[in-house]
Parts: structure tokens; C-alpha cells; sequence
């Protein structure tokens, strides 16, 4: 799984797709998710820094995380 | 080394379209005390979801009210509509600061004199009363406003029964220039009809003619039909005292003042469209002021405003039980509060607030409540942060209606709370068990027990 090439990502959490000319914003742990995604990442890989890096627990995490990528993948931002 | 706060990821597409000039901003302020109380110390202590009472508000907002009135009319009464917060610590306060009952059935009156309102302050108003309900108010002195001739001939006979002569008043219904037209309550002004009842009364043996009340709709957002409805109202006073030479003692121009909750289909916020409490008063006391009465003959003008006076004092205190993506990829949340304790959910657009500190990240999402049934909706779309299983929510301005229609519906009803004028809490009403719904109920022998 890995974010599409050319997909932009600021430090504020604003997000460009230039090839369908679509914005997007996010929070700081969705610019966090999308930047370990520019390189081929597994949900196992980005659950485990997650969960060193933030005060949460691995259901939670794990839960959101699937929620976030179902999200990315309808807005067709990611591939396999 | 310390983790950081965890907040769950959100990404929502930008729409480049119109800015729409009707909308509020939509920054989300965590609500994390009532009246300095901590949100999360009421949960804990009184569980979820949680009715709060703010004592200090109503006050303030009782005394803005009268403040608006007594400042531009010399006779000034409320009396507080139990339809809308019967709970009697709230009843209570209302009372403590001057406020007569206004109560609309027997239960609602045998409540008030419980509180200790004296029979001649408790206004008995509404459609339904039955024979045993206009005695006790005949026996107590309590003024009665008549609804329709049915009750004017009962009254007439009752009174004749009882060689007793009663307090009453006709409640007048009438176009004041807004829809809808309440004329299913009381006597028409515009057909004559409630000049006819007027003249019933009048003549009669028993019946002292007091007031004249009218009652012109519900939310009203144009303060102007209040100066019609009170021109019209003194109208027929003085007509009363040029034919009959009779004084009417008091008009009564009812509720019906707007909240600053935002109605569902409203384009501005509730609190951008509400009237104030002097915009209502300027035309009221502007129509008897001008009607034409010498300043001695001016009568009492009693007011029955109810959410106005109670909506801002209460808050639904609730907690996220679980987020759903929908089909659509919409998020979803389930509280544990739905439609059958929070009944204004079906009026209004209410304003939810986290009850803990967040993001400014906010994703349009649906909040159900917990009732298996498909129209437990608290809000279609409502803009939130990312709140997890576990968060608490503040529900706003939901003091009016919902702790009286309310309903057991496959949950018990949760406790109330007041919290005092020196930041004490008070549980005002204790929450349902299955005990005290089983009460009721009675299993016919031949069923008690079954086998399986």
C-alpha cells in the first residue's frame, strides 16, 4: 500500500493531488500516516510507530487506521 | 519521554464553491465545565447520559426578562408554564423569584399547589379540564381561562352547584399576521365569537370576568404580532368597560417567546434570529400603553413565557458509545442519549459541543442515538472533531420540553441534576430502574409463569 506519486503534502496538513486537481486537509497524525505511505508501508508497520509515538492503544489504533485508509482509498489516493 | 496526545486521523476534501454568508462559524469550543463544574466529575459521579440544571441561569435570565417588562410597564406578573420544565426544584426557583403557575391539566395543578403556589397564583389555562379539576379550582380561588363554550357551560354549572362564584378569564385566539393560526384553542376575536363568550360570562350568575388571555403561536421569531395581539386584547378590554362597565384586571399575552436554539431549516443561527426579551416587551407594553386605558385603570400584564426562560439553563451531558463509516463514507457516532429523552431533536439543529479538549480538525458527520430504531437522529450532519468511544458531549440549550416529553423508551430515563448558585450539585430527579417501570404493570395469574 503506498500513497500515489505526485500527491503533495504541506506541514499544515493541506493535501493536492495534482493529477485531478482535488485539496484535501488533515490533522497532524494524518499528515504522519500519509508521509510513512510515500514508501511502500504495511497497516502493521504504521500501527506500531503509532503506537510508540502517541498515547494510544492498539484497538483504537488499529480501528482509526483502517477507517483513515478505507477514507484515502475512496478518494483515490492510494495504490497497491 | 512523554507520547503525544492521540487525536484519530481525518482527511476531508476542500469544495471550492460559494462561501455561503449564512453560515457560523465553525470553530469547536470544548464545553469542559457547567457553572465551573467539570463535565467529566458529573459523569463520573452521576452517570451517562446526564440532565444539568444551571440554577444561576435561570435566574439571570428570569430577572433580564422581568428587568425588560418592569422597566416599560408599572404591573408586570409571570407566572412559569409547567408544560415546559415541570421538575419541581425547577418550579421552585421560578416561584422563589416571583413567578406565579401556569399549568394546562389537573396533574399540572395538583403539582403546583404540592409546591406550595397559593390557589389565587396559579393560572389555569388549556383545553382539558375535567369537572373535578374546575371544582378544585373553583374551591381554591384560581383564576380559569376558558378554552370553549363546553367548559364556559360546565363552569356555569358547577358554580351553581356549588354556590360558589369563580375567577375567570377567556382565553381569545386571533390573526396576528403569522402562521399558523392557533384558533383551536380558545374563542375567535376576528368572528365575534369570543365577544359572545364575554357576554355569557358577563351575564352570568357565578362567573367573575378577570382577564382576557391569548396565547398566539409557539417560537414566535416576529416580535411585531405580540403588538397586535396585545392591541387587540385591549381593545375588547375597553370595549368591556364601555358596555358593561366592567374592569378587566389583568391581560395575560401567554408564551411563545423564541430560544437561541436553531431551528432545522433556518438559515441564520438561533442566536442571530431569537428577538430579545425587550424587543418582545417594546411591543407589547407599547400596544397597552397606547390602547387608550386611564393610567389607573391600566391592568396587570401577566406573561407566560416558558422556553425563553428555561432553554439556556439546561445541557444533555452524553458520551460517545461507538463511530460508524456509513455506506457512503459519511462518519457516524452513537451516543448513548437519543430522540426519546432529547424530543427537541425533531425542532431543533442543537448546538454539541465535546466536553473535552480537541482538535480544530472537524469532519461533518451523523449522530445517532442508541435506540435501535431508524429515526434516532440527533443531528443529520452535525461538524465535529474526532471523538473516541468514551468521549463526553455537551448538548446546549435543551431546558425546555424534553424533561416533560420525554419518553421510556426501550432506555430508562437518566438522572437530573441541579447545580446551585454556590456550585453544588443536587440530584433533582433520580433515574428510572427496571423496579420502578415493573410498578405499573400487573401479569395476569395464568401467565406468571412460563415454561421454556
Amino acid at each position: 500500500m503506498k500513497l500515489k506519486k505526485n500527491i503533495a503534502i504541506s506541514e499544515s496538513g493541506f493535501v493536492f493531488n495534482p493529477e485531478i486537481g482535488t485539496s484535501f486537509t488533515t490533522n497532524s497524525l494524518g499528515v504522519a500516516i500519509l508521509k510513512q505511505l510515500k514508501t511502500k508501508t504495511s497497516t502493521e508497520e504504521i500501527t506500531s510507530s503509532i503506537i510508540k509515538s502517541y498515547d494510544v492503544d492498539s484497538i483504537t489504533c488499529e480501528k482509526d487506521l483502517e477507517d483513515f485508509i478505507r477514507i484515502l482509498e475512496q478518494f483515490n489516493l492510494i495504490e497497491d | 519521554m512523554s507520547k503525544l496526545k492521540y487525536e484519530s486521523p481525518i482527511i476531508k476534501q476542500i469544495n471550492a464553491g460559494i462561501t455561503s454568508k449564512f453560515g457560523e462559524l465553525s470553530t469547536h469550543k470544548p464545553t469542559t465545565h457547567i457553572a465551573n463544574v467539570p463535565v467529566k466529575s458529573l459523569i463520573e459521579k452521576y452517570g451517562s447520559p446526564l440532565f444539568v440544571i444551571n440554577e444561576q441561569t435561570i435566574r439571570n435570565t428570569y430577572q433580564e426578562a422581568y428587568h425588560a417588562f418592569s422597566t416599560r410597564y408599572p404591573n408586570v406578573q409571570f407566572a412559569w408554564s409547567y408544560k415546559t420544565n415541570y421538575i419541581n426544584a425547577v418550579c421552585k426557583v421560578f416561584h422563589s423569584e416571583g413567578a406565579w403557575a401556569e399549568v394546562v391539566s389537573g396533574f399540572e395543578y395538583k403539582k403546583a399547589l404540592d409546591n406550595g403556589v397559593p390557589g389565587d397564583k396559579i393560572i389555569f389555562n388549556g383545553p382539558d379540564k375535567s369537572d373535578e379539576d374546575l371544582k378544585l379550582a373553583v374551591e381554591n380561588g384560581s383564576p380559569i381561562h376558558i378554552d370553549h363554550f363546553d367548559e364556559l357551560y360546565s363552569l356555569i354549572t358547577i358554580t351553581d352547584q356549588l354556590d360558589k362564584r369563580a375567577k375567570v378569564a377567556i382565553r381569545v385566539n386571533m390573526d396576528t399576521g403569522i402562521k399558523p393560526l392557533w384558533d383551536r384553542f380558545g374563542f375567535n376575536y376576528e368572528n365575534g365569537q369570543s365577544w359572545e363568550a364575554i357576554k355569557k360570562i358577563i351575564f352570568s350568575k357565578n362567573l367573575d370576568l378577570i382577564g382576557l388571555h391569548t396565547h398566539i403561536g409557539t417560537f414566535i421569531l416576529d416580535p411585531n404580532a405580540y403588538y397586535i395581539a396585545a392591541t387587540k386584547l385591549a381593545d375588547l378590554a375597553i370595549n368591556i368597560k364601555n358596555k358593561f362597565k366592567h374592569d378587566i384586571q389583568y391581560i395575560d399575552m401567554g408564551g411563545g417567546f423564541a430560544s437561541k436554539n436553531t431551528l432545522k431549516g433556518s438559515y441564520l443561527s438561533g442566536t442571530d434570529l431569537a428577538p430579545s426579551f425587550s424587543d418582545y416587551a417594546d411591543n407589547i407594553t407599547h400596544a397597552l400603553l397606547n390602547a387608550g386605558f386611564s393610567s389607573e385603570d391600566l391592568p396587570l400584564l401577566i406573561l407566560e413565557t416558558g422556553r425563553a426562560l428555561i432553554d439556556d439553563a439546561g445541557s444533555l451531558l452524553g458520551t460517545v458509545l461507538a463511530n460508524k463509516r456509513l455506506s457512503d463514507g459519511r462518519r457516524s457516532m452513537i451516543m448513548d442519549f437519543g430522540v426519546n429523552i432529547l424530543f427537541t431533536s425533531f425542532w431543533y439543529n442543537h448546538l454539541i459541543s465535546p466536553a473535552q479538549e480537541c482538535s480544530l480538525y472537524t469532519e461533518e458527520t451523523v449522530m445517532y442515538g442508541p435506540l435501535c430504531m431508524n429515526i434516532d437522529v440527533i443531528r443529520e450532519s452535525i461538524s465535529l472533531p474526532p471523538l473516541n468511544k468514551g468521549d463526553h458531549v455537551v448538548v446546549h440549550r435543551i431546558g425546555a420540553y424534553n424533561m416533560t416529553q420525554w419518553m421510556q423508551f426501550i432506555t430508562l430515563r437518566p438522572k437530573v441534576v441541579m447545580i446551585d448558585t454556590d456550585g453544588k450539585t443536587h440530584v433533582i430527579r433520580e433515574s428510572e430502574n427496571n423496579e420502578y417501570i415493573s410498578k405499573l404493570e400487573i401479569t395476569p395469574k395464568y401467565l406468571e409463569h412460563i415454561d421454556l
